[in-house]
C-alpha cells in the first residue's frame, strides 16, 4: 500500500464512523445493541463508586444473572409460557443482581473486606456456580441452547408510525427491548444523581464520608442502597445478554465485557451520562466488524477494512480500553472515599 | 529493634499495635511477617522455644487452613445436594465417594500402588499441575508484596507458553541443554514483556493494572489464536498448532512424566523468597507496597519499583507457561486452556504473598486439578469438577471476609499481613501514582 495514502484513509475512515454512528439507523442498532450490556454494567460502576465502594465483581453479577434468568425461562416457558417466563426470568435476573449486591455489600461496608478481592471473589463464584449448574442441571437433560426466551414487543406496531419519534423508537425496540430502558435509565440517573437530595447525599458518601456522617447522613445504609440498586442495574445487564443471545447462556458468555464497563466509568468521569459515551465508544469498537460487513464503505477503505483479520476486530475493544484507561485517567478524577471503607468509630 | 537481649513479648506487642498499619507497614521490620520471621531467626537460640514458634507459625497460618477446612465441608454438603437438581435422591455417601476419589485421583489408587511401575505416576501428576500454580502464584504474591494486583497471569502464562513453544520449534534441533535454556528464558522473556506493559502504564498514566491486566489476557487469547492460525501454523497437522519442540522438551526426572520444570518451580519459590527478604531490591518492593509516598520520601521511585515489579511478576508468570509449554504440552494450539489465572490468585491469597505459603498453596491446589476428573468419573459425573472452581470460590471468600473463619472456629480476632499488603491495591484504585 502506498504511504501517501494514509492521510486520505484516515480522513475517509472518520467520516465512517461518524456515519455509521449518527447517520445509518440499521447501523447504529447493531452498535445500540452492543452498547446496552456495557451501559448497564457502567451505570453500577458509576452507582457503587460514587457511594465509595468499588465493585471489580460486574462481570460476575452479569454472569450469574444471566445464567438464573436464563434457567428460569428454561424451567418454566414450557409451562408458563414465553412471554410469562421471558417477564419472569428478567425479574429474577436483576433480583439476583440484588442479592449480590447484597453479598458484595455486606463483605465491602459492613465486615470492611478488600474491596479488590471481594469483587474476584464475585468473579471467580461466578464461574464456578454457573458451570456446575449448567452441568448438573441443563446438560443432562439434552436441551440447552438457543431459542429458550424470544425478544416480545413491548410496544404495539403502530407507534412505530409516529413521525419523527417512531423511527427512534422502532430502532430501540428492534435492538432490544431492555436497549430503551438503558437509555431511560442513564437519563434518570443522571438527574438523580446531581438534581435531588439522594443524589448529593450519594456523591457526599463518596467524596469525605465522615463530612456526610457529621451532618447526620447514614452513611452505610446509603452505601449498601448504591451498591444493591447498582448490582441490581448489572442483573438486569445479565437479562440483557441471555434474550441478545437468542435466548440461550454459554458458561463465560459475559466475556470481560464487566471489566470494559469499569474502563467505560472511568472514561465517562463517573457520571452516568458520561458512562454511557464511553460505553457507546466500546460498543461501536465491538460492532466494527458487524457493520463493517452489513454496511461496507467503497473504495481503498472498504477493502482494507474487510482485509483486517476476524481476530484484530475481536481484540479492538480491549485495546481501546487500555488505550482510553492510560490515556484518560490521569485527566479523570475518582471520588475521594472510593475503595476507602468506612469505619463509624474511627479518630483521625 | 531486634536485638538478642530484647523482651521475649515486646516484639509481639509492637507488632499488635502496628497492626496492618499501613503507614511505615514496610520501613518498620516488625510490621511485616517476612522480615519477622527472618530477625526472630537470630535471637531463637535463646527466644522463643517451639512451643511459641508453633503458636506463631499458628497465628499465621489459621485462617488459610481453616479456609479450606469450611470450603471443603460446605463443598461436600453442595455435592450432598447436587443430585436433587436432577431429581434424583440424596446420597448420603456421595461427598465421601468424592473427596477419597479426589485424593486417589491425586495420590494414587490401591491398584497403582500395588504395581511397582505407577506407583508414583498420580503423586508426579499432582506436582507437574502444582508447578505452574506456584509460578503463577508468585506472580501474584510478588505483586501483591507492591501493592499492586496482577489479575494478568493468564496472559503472560499463554504469551509466555507460545514464545516458548515458538522457541522450542525453532531451536528444537539443537542439543537438550542448549536448547531447554534458551526456549525458557525467551518464554520468560516474552512474560516479562507483557508483564511490563500493565506496570508500566500504572506507574506513568495511573491505568490501574487490574482492568489493563485484564484486558491483556483477552487480548492474548484473540491475537495468539490470529498468530497460529494464519502466521505460523506448522504444515501436516489437521488442526492449527505450531511445529514440534523436539529436544527442547524438558528432560524427564522420575517415571514416567515428572519434568524439570517441577524443580524449577521450587526453585523459583526460594529465589522470590531471597530476593524480598534479603536484597534491597526487595525491601523496596515491599516499601511501595506499604506506602508509595512513605518510599519516595525514603528515596526510592515507585514508578521504577512499580514498572519492575510487574515485569518480574510477567517473567514469573511467563516461566509457568513456559514449563507447562515444554515440559507437558509440547505444542501450542488456539484454546490450550489457562485456568491457571485465577487459580494463581487464589494460591497467593491462600499463601499470605509468602513464598513458602504459595508453596504450600500451590501443592495443594495440584492436588485439587490432579484429583478432580477421577472424582467425576467415580461419580458418574453426580460430581462434576466444576465443583472445584466453587469450593475455590468459597475459599476465596473466607481469605477476603476471615471474619466468617474466626467466628466459626472462635479464633482470636489478628490482623494478618495479607490486609495491609492488599489494602494499598484498593486503595490506588482511582489515584495516580506518586512519582
Amino acid at each position: 500500500m502506498d504511504l501517501s495514502q494514509i492521510p486520505a484513509l484516515i480522513v475517509e475512515l472518520v467520516r465512517y464512523l461518524f456515519e455509521i454512528l449518527f447517520l445509518t439507523p440499521s447501523t447504529l442498532q447493531i452498535i445500540l445493541s452492543l452498547t446496552a450490556p456495557l451501559a448497564l454494567g457502567a451505570l453500577c460502576g458509576v452507582l457503587c463508586e460514587r457511594s465509595g465502594v468499588v465493585n471489580i465483581g460486574i462481570e460476575g453479577i452479569m454472569l450469574t444473572s444471566a445464567f438464573f434468568g436464563y434457567l428460569t425461562g428454561f424451567l418454566l416457558h414450557d409451562s408458563i409460557g414465553n412471554e410469562a417466563a421471558l417477564i419472569l426470568g428478567v425479574v429474577v435476573a436483576v433480583a439476583v443482581g440484588a442479592i449480590l449486591g447484597v453479598v458484595h455489600g455486606w463483605l465491602t461496608i459492613s465486615i470492611r473486606a478488600d474491596q479488590i478481592i471481594a469483587g474476584v471473589f464475585l468473579n471467580v463464584a461466578a464461574i464456578g456456580v454457573t458451570s456446575y449448574l449448567n452441568r448438573i442441571i441443563i446438560t443432562p437433560t439434552g436441551r440447552g441452547g438457543a431459542g429458550i426466551l424470544q425478544p416480545i414487543n413491548l410496544v404495539p406496531e403502530s407507534v412505530t408510525t409516529v413521525p419523527v419519534i417512531g423511527p427512534i423508537l422502532a430502532m430501540f425496540l428492534n435492538a432490544n427491548p431492555i436497549a430503551m430502558i438503558v437509555i431511560v435509565l442513564v437519563v434518570a440517573l443522571q438527574i438523580l444523581l446531581y438534581r435531588t437530595r439522594w443524589g448529593l447525599r450519594t456523591r457526599a458518601v463518596g467524596e469525605h464520608p465522615k463530612a456526610a456522617d457529621t451532618v447526620g447522613i447514614d452513611v452505610l445504609g446509603l452505601r449498601y442502597l448504591n451498591v444493591i440498586a447498582g448490582c441490581a442495574i448489572a442483573g438486569l445487564a445479565g437479562a440483557y445478554i441471555v434474550i441478545a443471545s437468542n435466548g440461550s447462556f454459554q458458561n463465560g458468555m459475559s466475556n470481560g465485557r464487566g471489566f470494559i464497563a469499569l474502563a467505560a466509568v472511568i472514561f465517562g468521569r463517573w457520571t452516568p451520562l458520561g458512562a454511557f459515551g464511553g460505553a457507546l465508544l466500546f460498543g461501536a469498537a465491538s460492532g466494527l466488524q458487524t457493520v463493517v460487513a452489513v454496511d461496507r464503505p467503497e473504495g481503498p477503505l472498504g477493502s482494507l477494512l474487510v482485509s483486517i483479520p476476524t481476530q484484530f476486530y475481536a481484540a479492538f475493544p480491549y485495546i481501546l480500553t487500555i488505550i482510553i484507561l492510560a490515556g484518560v485517567v490521569g485527566r479523570s478524577i475518582a471520588p475521594a472515599a472510593d475503595g476507602i471503607p468506612y469505619e463509624k468509630e474511627a479518630r483521625a | 529493634m531486634s536485638g538478642p537481649t530484647e523482651r521475649p513479648g515486646l516484639r509481639d506487642e509492637l507488632r499488635a499495635q502496628a497492626g496492618g498499619a499501613d503507614e511505615l507497614a514496610g520501613v518498620d521490620p516488625v510490621a511485616d511477617s517476612e522480615t519477622r520471621d527472618t530477625t526472630a531467626a537470630a535471637p531463637a537460640r535463646t527466644g522463643p522455644n517451639i512451643g511459641e514458634r508453633l503458636g506463631r507459625a499458628w497465628r499465621a497460618s489459621a485462617v488459610p487452613i481453616l479456609s479450606i477446612v469450611l470450603a471443603l465441608a460446605i463443598g461436600a454438603v453442595i455435592i450432598l445436594l447436587s443430585p436433587l437438581a436432577t431429581g434424583k435422591p440424596i446420597q448420603w455417601d456421595l461427598p465421601v465417594k468424592a473427596y477419597l476419589a479426589l485424593l486417589e485421583g491425586a495420590f494414587g489408587t490401591p491398584a497403582q500402588w500395588a504395581d511397582e511401575t505407577k506407583r508414583f505416576n498420580a503423586i508426579s501428576n499432582t506436582l507437574i499441575q502444582s508447578a505452574p500454580l506456584m509460578f503463577g502464584g508468585l506472580a501474584v504474591g510478588l505483586a501483591f508484596k507492591a501493592g499492586l494486583f496482577n489479575i494478568g497471569v493468564a496472559g503472560q502464562f499463554l504469551v509466555g507458553a507460545f514464545a516458548a513453544a515458538m522457541a522450542g520449534a525453532t531451536f528444537g534441533s539443537l542439543d537438550t541443554n542448549v536448547a531447554v535454556p534458551l526456549s525458557l528464558a525467551i518464554g520468560g522473556l516474552a512474560g516479562a514483556a507483557y508483564g511490563f506493559i500493565p506496570g508500566f502504564l500504572k506507574a506513568r498514566t495511573g491505568a490501574h493494572e487490574v482492568v489493563v491486566t485484564i484486558m491483556l489476557n483477552s487480548i492474548a487469547v484473540v491475537l495468539l489464536t490470529w498468530i497460529v492460525n494464519d502466521l505460523v501454523r506448522a504444515e501436516g497437522f489437521s488442526f492449527p498448532r505450531t511445529a514440534d519442540i523436539n529436544n527442547a522438551h524438558l528432560p524427564i526426572l522420575f517415571g514416567r512424566n515428572l519434568h524439570a520444570g517441577v524443580l524449577l518451580a521450587f526453585a523459583a519459590v526460594f529465589v522470590v523468597r531471597w530476593l524480598l527478604d534479603r536484597t534491597t531490591l526487595g525491601f523496596e518492593i515491599r516499601t511501595v507496597g506499604a506506602n508509595p509516598n512513605a518510599a519516595r520520601y525514603a528515596g526510592i521511585r515507585p514508578v521504577f519499583i512499580i514498572t519492575l515489579t510487574m515485569t518480574l511478576a510477567g517473567l514469573l508468570g511467563g516461566l509457568a507457561g513456559s514449563i507447562q509449554m515444554l515440559g507437558v504440552i509440547g505444542y501450542y494450539a488456539p484454546g490450550i486452556t489457562a485456568n491457571v489465572g485465577f487459580d494463581s490468585i487464589t494460591v497467593a491469597l491462600l499463601g499470605r504473598s509468602s513464598p513458602l505459603g504459595i508453596m504450600f498453596a500451590a501443592l495443594l491446589f495440584g492436588v485439587l486439578r490432579a484429583g478432580q476428573a477421577l472424582m467425576q468419573i467415580r461419580t458418574n459425573n453426580q460430581v462434576p469438577i466444576e465443583v472445584i472452581d466453587v469450593i475455590q470460590a468459597l475459599i476465596i471468600l473466607f481469605l477476603a471476609a476471615d471474619i466468617i473463619v474466626r467466628r466459626v472456629f472462635r479464633l482470636r480476632a489478628a490482623k494478618g499481613a495479607l490486609e495491609g499488603e492488599v489494602r494499598t491495591v484498593t486503595a490506588s484504585w482511582g489515584e495516580q501514582v506518586a512519582r
